[in-house]
C-alpha cells in the first residue's frame, strides 16, 4: 500500500506549483500512471481524498490517466504493445526490447482558478 | 480557469536522494545490493550464510528493513557485522531517505559491501530506487513458480534472481525451469542463482559472484 505515499507526493508537487504560479485554488490534478507501475488507481483516489479533505485541495478532482506499455524491438526496430507479462517482440520474437512508455508516475497537468 | 502543464515525476524526491546515496556509495568505493522478496523467501537466512563466508575477509554492513521488530537485525548482529534496523511501522517499502539516514551509522569508506534487506514485498519496493548498484530478487521453491508472472515490475527492475530452498524441490511442485523461463521473458538480462541457504547447496556460485563485484582486495 504505497498509494498513500504516492498521494502525499502528488499533494506536495501540487502545492509547490501553486506557490510558484501564485495560484490558490486547484480544480483538477491530472496524473499519468504507467501500466507497469504498481499503483492501483482506486487506492490512489481513496488516499488522495483522505489526505486532501478539508484542505485547499479538498475540492480538486484527481484525474488518473493510465499509460499503456509500448516497446521498441532492438532486433527489428519495430514498435509494439507487449502482450504482458512478457516483453517479446511479436514480429521477430526478440526479447531485446526497450520500453518506450508504461513506467510513468508523474503529475502532468493542473487546472487552477485564475 | 487556467491549465498548467507540470510534467513532474511523483517520486522525484526519492530519486534525487537515491542519486545522492549512489554518489556517496561510489565515492566510498562500496558495492550496494538491495535484496527483495516476498516474506519468508529466505532473505535473512541467505544473508547470514553469505556473511559467514564473506565477512571476514571483506568488510560488510547490513541495513535491515522491516515493518516491525528488530528480530532480523539481531540475527545479523550475531555475525559481528555492523547492522542498522529500519522499522517502517507499516510502510511497505524502504525509501532512499530512510537508507540515507541509516547509513550515517556506518563508516562507509571502511566498507566493501553493503546489503540492504528490503521489506518483504514484491510490489511496492520495485518503484523505489535506494541508490543501490544492483537489485536482487529472491524467490523460493515453497512459493509458486509463477511468481515472475504475478509480479512483473519487480522482475523487470531486478538484475539478479536467486531461487532459494532448492533442497526442498523433491517435496514441492516448483518447476525451476518454468520460473526461469517466466522471469527471462520479463527480463532477458536477469542473472540466476539456484541455491539453498539452509544446506549451502549452490551457495558457492553466489558467493563467488559477490566477491567478483567487490572492487577492493580483501583487507
Amino acid at each position: 500500500m504505497h498509494e498513500m505515499s504516492v498521494a502525499q507526493s502528488i499533494v506536495q508537487i501540487v502545492e509547490e506549483v501553486l506557490q510558484e504560479q501564485n495560484a490558490h485554488k486547484v480544480l483538477k490534478v491530472v496524473v499519468k500512471i504507467g501500466e507497469l507501475v504498481a499503483v492501483v488507481p482506486e487506492s490512489l483516489q481513496f488516499c488522495y481524498r483522505a489526505i486532501t479533505e478539508g484542505t485547499t485541495l479538498g475540492e480538486s478532482e484527481l484525474v488518473i490517466q493510465t499509460v499503456p506499455v509500448r516497446a521498441l524491438c532492438q532486433g527489428c526496430g519495430r514498435e509494439f504493445s507487449p502482450q504482458r507479462p512478457f516483453f517479446i517482440c511479436p514480429f521477430c520474437e526478440s526479447s531485446r526490447v526497450r520500453l518506450l512508455q508504461g513506467q510513468e508516475l508523474q503529475v502532468s497537468e493542473l487546472e487552477v482558478e485564475e | 480557469m487556467k491549465v498548467l502543464t507540470v510534467e513532474r515525476k511523483i517520486l522525484k524526491k526519492n530519486e534525487d536522494i537515491a542519486a545522492e546515496n549512489r554518489q556517496r556509495f561510489r565515492q566510498a568505493n562500496l558495492k550496494v545490493l538491495n535484496l527483495l522478496s516476498s516474506p519468508g523467501a529466505g532473505k535473512t537466512t541467505l544473508l547470514e550464510r553469505t556473511l559467514e563466508r564473506l565477512a571476514p575477509p571483506y568488510r560488510v554492513a547490513v541495513v535491515e528493513g522491516d515493518v516491525q521488530t528488530d528480530n532480523d537485525a539481531r540475527r545479523i548482529a550475531r555475525h559481528k557485522v555492523p547492522v542498522v534496523q529500519v522499522i517502517t511501522r507499516g510502510g511497505c517499502h524502504l525509501e532512499a531517505s530512510l537508507v540515507q539516514e541509516a547509513v550515517t551509522n556506518f563508516e562507509l569508506d571502511q566498507l566493501d559491501l553493503l546489503f540492504i534487506e528490503n521489506v518483504g514485498n514484491l510490489v511496492c519496493p520495485a518503484n523505489y530506487d535506494l541508490g543501490e548498484d544492483l537489485k536482487v530478487v529472491i524467490i523460493s521453491t515453497t512459493e509458486g513458480d509463477d511468481k515472475p508472472l504475478k509480479y512483473p515490475p519487480m522482475f523487470r527492475v531486478a538484475h539478479v534472481c536467486v531461487i532459494n530452498k532448492i533442497d526442498l524441490l523433491p517435496y514441492v511442485d516448483f518447476d525451476v525451469q518454468k520460473a526461469r523461463d517466466y522471469a527471462h521473458g520479463i527480463n532477458p538480462d536477469l542473472r540466476f542463482f539456484e541455491l539453498s541457504a539452509r544446506t549451502g547447496q549452490g551457495l558457492e556460485h553466489w558467493v563467488q559472484w559477490l566477491e567478483s563485484l567487490i572492487p577492493k582486495p580483501p583487507a
